[in-house]
């Protein structure tokens, strides 16, 4: 079985984010991480590669150090990488992304597309989606079980309240939810059989892509940080006390319950 | 030139979502200073009866697309629909609530119709004649203002939870425009084997008004039953931290946080939750938080607005009997 997965370096879930003088975001020590719903695709990857042979290629898009992440996919057990890193991807919107990652998987033969269902850095949820459709490939979103039964994904996804077990013919995109599995990390010698797998690193132009195909559709005006809660009003005196004078507050003052 | 506001309908087995309700008042409003018409997208089977309601929460127009083909959702079914709809069209503005739903909808359709979309909006405002979207990014640690100045329509997918649906007009009519399905055989690539939905008097995560919500404090499953009494005496929903959902206390589905869910209550009480970054991606567009710890530093108090320093054993017991007594007052 051939599975390409789509993956996307992300700041650390712990980093802080602060803006830098032109008002964007502070890039600077921020420790990069691969995005964790991501993790989830690359572990059901090797998955069924370990159950139905094949091969797995990690694919990515982004700045040049996205090429750490890809190493980290390698390690844990991806035969090969393919970075598209390019200037002219700077300020990309997920119509960009998905158009060059799309690109690519067209001269990749695959029979599974996999990826996470969101990124954690601006949980958009849409570059697999557009891919998906760009290829014209059937989608399963947000899944925590998959099964490939012949040519087919059995796929459970979450719904708002319960779950859903869906059917799609393969190929197709499945993106990976938290509950999938649980990743593994990369051993020793992985960590030494990567740095000898397959990682390519292609520009625009060595992917016959212009760089006015990828002019994004969505344009950022200013970033901001959340305005600081006021202080919270500690509730003083025993249990009893604070719960009742906790509930006429809630009435009585925020006048929410 | 592009025109019209346009609000999917998201509606299972003929229950409209809330979110539809904000998008239409949302959209109602942005209507009346761009001076366009408002459109709401009703797609499903022996779902006809739901126009007259749409009408009253601000719709002008319903598109109505009934089929046996729409009765469950597919992305496959309903973007196809959604887009064709679009092109032959041209509204310049589409909405659609931010749910499982949605995302899965909204990103196909973008794509379809080659145009930009900003997901899990939490505002809206008008702007030199552009519509600018607000969202949260990196877990709530800060926000974007965004635009799509080039491409119609404009479209977004907005958080349940953060826009106030206004009241209904009763007897505002709406004109209703049946829309033809156009589907083939080859269009419908995904079969639902099954739904499984959890029964559940409480309402759901996501569109609660009120969430009681624990962590590792509750210190096991047992003990949820005093967050649940809590939770039914002010019709609220039950959630989870990270922590309590890894430790086996309670399914993944209740998981609040940045690998749970996103919600935005009137009111999160958070009990025995330390407030970890991962957390508060979940929860921080709360209106009010309250915070029950017996951690005096624990991070939840740096966002919470009302804390009790207490155990929540103690703690909880009281206030379901306090609110009790104030519901029947």
């Amino acid at each position: 079985m051939r599975i390409a997965v789509l993956m996307k370096q992300t700041f650390d879930t712990a980093a802080i984010i602060s803006l830098d003088a032109n008002g964007q975001i502070e890039r600077q020590d921020i420790n990069l991480i691969i995005n964790p719903y991501d993790e989830f695709a690359i572990e059901e990857a090797l998955r069924l590669k370990e159950k139905h042979g094949g091969e797995v290629t990690v694919i990515a898009a982004g700045a040049p150090e996205t090429h750490d992440a890809l190493l980290q996919a390698l390690a844990m057990g991806a035969d090969k990488a393919v970075l598209v890193t390019d200037d002219a991807l700077t300020g990309a919107d997920e119509y960009a992304a998905a158009q060059v990652l799309s690109k690519l998987l067209g001269s990749l033969e695959f029979d599974l597309l996999l990826a996470g269902w969101r990124a954690v850095d601006d949980a958009s949820a849409q570059v697999a989606v557009r891919v998906a459709e760009l290829l014209g490939l059937p989608q399963v979103n947000v899944v925590t079980k998959l099964e490939i039964e012949g040519d087919k994904a059995v796929a459970t996804r979450d719904i708002e309240g319960g779950c859903e077990v869906v059917e799609v013919p393969l190929p197709a995109l499945i993106t990976a939810q938290k509950g999938l599995n649980e990743p593994r990390y990369p051993t020793m010698r992985g960590i030494m059989q990567a740095k000898r797998k397959p990682c390519q690193k292609l520009s625009l132009a060595e992917l016959g892509i212009a760089a006015s195909q990828v002019a994004p559709r969505v344009k950022a005006l200013s970033y901001f940080l959340p305005t600081p809660r006021a202080a919270c009003r500690l509730v003083p005196g025993e249990a009893p006390q604070a719960a009742q004078e906790l509930c006429r507050l809630l009435r009585e003052t925020a006048k929410i319950i | 030139m592009a025109k019209g506001i346009w609000i999917f309908v998201e509606q299972r087995e003929g229950n409209i979502k809330k979110v539809t309700y904000e998008l239409l008042s949302a959209g109602r409003k942005l209507a009346e200073q761009t001076g366009e018409d408002v459109s709401a997208l009703l797609f499903g089977e022996g779902v006809a009866g739901l126009a007259a309601t749409l009408g009253e929460y601000g719709a002008d127009k319903i598109y109505l697309a009934e089929d046996a083909r729409l009765a469950q959702y597919t992305t496959d079914a309903y973007s196809k629909v959604l887009s064709e709809l679009i092109k032959a069209k041209e509204p310049s503005v589409v909405l659609i609530g931010c749910t499982v739903l949605g995302r899965d909808l909204a990103a196909r359709v973008a794509q379809k119709v080659s145009t930009g979309l900003m997901s899990d909006c939490t505002g809206m405002e008008l702007s030199d004649g552009q519509l600018v979207l607000v969202r949260p990014i990196y877990a709530g640690k800060a926000f974007v203002k965004a635009v799509c100045p080039e491409f119609r329509p404009v479209m977004a997918t907005i958080r349940p939870n953060v826009l106030n649906p206004a009241q209904p007009q009763a007897g505002r009519g709406a004109e209703v425009v049946n829309v033809p399905v156009q589907l083939e055989k080859s269009d419908l690539r995904q079969f639902i084997k099954e739904v499984i939905l959890q029964v559940s008097t409480r309402p759901e995560l996501t569109e609660a008004k009120i969430i009681v919500s624990g962590g590792r404090g509750m210190k096991g499953p047992e003990n949820y039953k005093i967050l649940e009494d809590l939770a039914d005496v002010l019709g609220a929903a039950v959630g989870a931290s990270r922590a309590a959902v890894d430790s086996g206390w309670i399914p993944q589905s209740f998981q609040v946080g940045q690998t749970g869910k996103t919600v935005s209550p009137t009111l999160y009480i958070a009990c025995g939750i330390s407030g970890s970054t991962m957390h508060l991606a979940g929860m921080s567009s709360s209106k009010c938080i309250v915070a029950i710890n017996k951690d005096p530093e624990a991070d939840i108090f740096k966002v919470a607005d009302y804390g009790i320093v207490g155990d929540l054993f103690e703690v909880v017991p009281l206030l379901t009997e306090e609110c009790k007594k104030l519901m029947a007052s």
